[in-house]
């Protein structure tokens, strides 16, 4: 069981005013906040050993390779790669997707050939795709989704075709909360051939990825939405793949032999990892996993649910506001607009009332031409959060219809 | 059209209507108000050729000129938005291209409007004040007797 009053002291921002007022922060899916033992454990990096990994002979950079590496293995375990060699640190699961979509576009991409994505995907799983499509001539193709925000997996089957070269694809929508059935996306493509990237950005930090399970060819995820700091981010990659692809960034680190004439390329992981990387929020990301673990991830997942349901209730009591993302398998995130009010305007009233919510369309503009809207208000909610601050939104959202209408 | 009172004036009294509340929530309160009062623009304006780019609500602006006169009527989807928008052309609305080209808003930040606005709308707020500034440069630009 989370108690949740020491689990709440472990966040210092979450005691923090806004405009006089508690803050209540439902903006998790764009950002979450940070325990103190991920700060602590950045800091510790400039204060206690701070050196460039892989470079040097002293001590200093020796412990702050090791710190890095550990780091790297507290991902693998978390999201139970084979390997170390397939866990690659990047910027970011924007990072990630544009360095996967110019590496295997380069590798396996020819004119004709076709990307299937879906059509709740964050642009930052469409725009990459699109790049490549440009740069490749090939054509992507768009698995749609019903009015309750579930993927339609007929249609899907039926795009599916000898010219498919990979499948990308999120596991938990941003913008309706929606828990993509992967496994139902990745057996008919592997039954072709055809490799997946899972974007996880949504999904890593809500309960188990096993992307040995899953059997997925590529995951990627960002640190700062798994309580970790800003900037880290994931390239999981079978070895088998990313041992095939070129690199996409040259320069230190990720070479083996350099001369004018020819250069050979590092082993992975760090053929992927030119320059010098961020290892302070490499090594704070793995803190903030081992941070989850000791909560208990079912723990953290169940809490999660109950909050869900709560937050559903809540709001579906309220006259004229509507849900959209309905479907069975949700995360905690309810997107939703009030009838004849601007998602703008409530986001401002709750802004004023201290409330963090996101509005606007949420980096997932088709989702939205989907319904046929421009936006909507989105609350998403984590572990932390509680049901008073849920019962706080649901006043706020009242106090903001008594004021437009 | 000939206006009463001067641009200090017209923003020392919105800063004298706004300087009774201290509470954000009244201040949003009169802005809804204003946003109802709003000089509406023709529907047949609402188009992309009028949209304004940078705000998270849409904001459209259709401007006349009578050859002394710049005229602003303008909407929004969003009430809020609205207000602000309606706050600008009380300002600017009916003044010559000069005095819009060379207009100092100091309103915006006395009213508390600039911070307590988010970025994203106080660039959507800029980006309204500079298009007005914009079509009144190209009206002088055009020289005088030319109409919308």
């Amino acid at each position: 069981m989370i108690d949740i009053d020491v689990v709440r002291s472990d966040f210092p921002v979450l005691h923090k005013k806004v405009y006089g007022k508690p803050l209540v922060y439902f903006d998790n899916g764009a950002t979450t906040q940070k325990p103190l033992c991920v700060l602590d454990e950045v800091r510790k990096v400039y204060t206690d050993y701070n050196g460039n990994v892989h470079r040097g002979v002293h001590a200093m950079s020796d412990r702050t390779s090791e710190a890095y590496e550990g780091a790297r293995e507290k991902v693998r375990l978390f999201i139970n790669a084979a390997k170390r060699e397939e866990v690659v640190f990047t910027s970011g699961t924007t990072g990630s997707i544009n360095a996967i979509a110019y590496s295997f576009g380069e590798r396996y991409i020819q004119p004709g050939d076709e990307i299937i994505v879906s059509e709740m995907e964050h642009h930052a799983n469409i725009v990459p795709w699109q790049i490549l499509c440009q740069r490749k001539g090939s054509v992507l193709k768009v698995i749609p989704f019903n009015d309750q925000g579930d993927l339609d997996l007929d249609e899907y089957l039926k795009l599916l075709s000898p010219r498919t070269r990979i499948v990308a694809v999120t596991q938990v929508s941003n913008a309706l909360g929606t828990i993509v059935p992967l496994k139902e996306i990745i057996g008919p493509a592997h039954s072709m051939g055809i490799p997946i990237l899972v974007d996880g950005a949504q999904g890593v930090q809500h309960g188990f990825t096993d992307v040995q399970s899953l059997d997925c060819d590529f995951y990627v995820f960002s640190g700062h939405k798994i309580y970790g700091p800003t900037g880290i981010g994931i390239m999981y990659g079978k070895e088998k793949w990313l041992s095939e692809l070129p690199p996409y960034q040259g320069g230190g680190d990720m070479v083996d032999r350099v001369t004018f004439e020819k250069t050979t390329y590092n082993e992975l992981p760090f053929k992927f990892e030119a320059g010098t990387m961020n290892y302070a929020g490499a090594i704070g990301l793995g803190r903030a996993l081992d941070y989850l673990n000791e909560l208990g991830r079912n723990e953290i997942s169940d809490r999660e649910k109950t909050l869900l349901a709560y937050a559903t209730e809540r709001l579906s009591s309220v006259p004229g506001l509507r849900i959209y993302g309905q479907s069975a398998s949700k995360i905690c995130t309810v997107s939703f607009l009030l009838e004849n009010i601007h998602q703008y305007d409530t986001g401002m009233i709750l802004d004023k009332l201290g409330i963090a919510v996101r509005t606007g369309t949420h980096c997932a503009q088709p989702v939205m031409e989907h319904y046929g809207i421009d936006g909507t208000v989105r609350a998403s909610l984590c572990f932390y959060n509680t049901i008073e601050e849920i019962d706080a939104l649901g006043t706020g959202i009242e106090k903001v219809i008594s004021m437009f209408s | 059209m000939k206006l009463e009172m001067t641009l200090k004036e017209v923003q020392d009294s919105i800063i004298d209507e706004f300087s009774v509340f201290d509470d954000w929530m009244d201040k949003y309160n009169i802005l809804i108000e204003m946003g109802k009062e709003l000089p509406m623009i023709d529907p047949k304006f609402k188009v992309k050729d009028y949209l304004i780019e940078g705000c998270q609500s849409k904001v459209w602006l259709y401007p006349q000129y009578d050859g002394k006169a710049v005229t602003f009527t303008a909407d929004s989807d969003a009430i809020i938005t609205r207000g602000i928008v309606a706050l600008l052309i009380r300002v600017l609305s009916g003044r010559t291209t000069e005095e819009i080209i060379m207009a100092d808003l100091y309103f915006i930040d006395r009213i508390g409007l600039r911070q307590n606005l988010s970025p994203t709308r106080s660039n959507g707020l800029l980006s309204m004040l500079r298009q007005m500034k914009l079509y009144a440069m190209a009206y002088k630009a055009q020289g005088s007797g030319q109409s919308q």
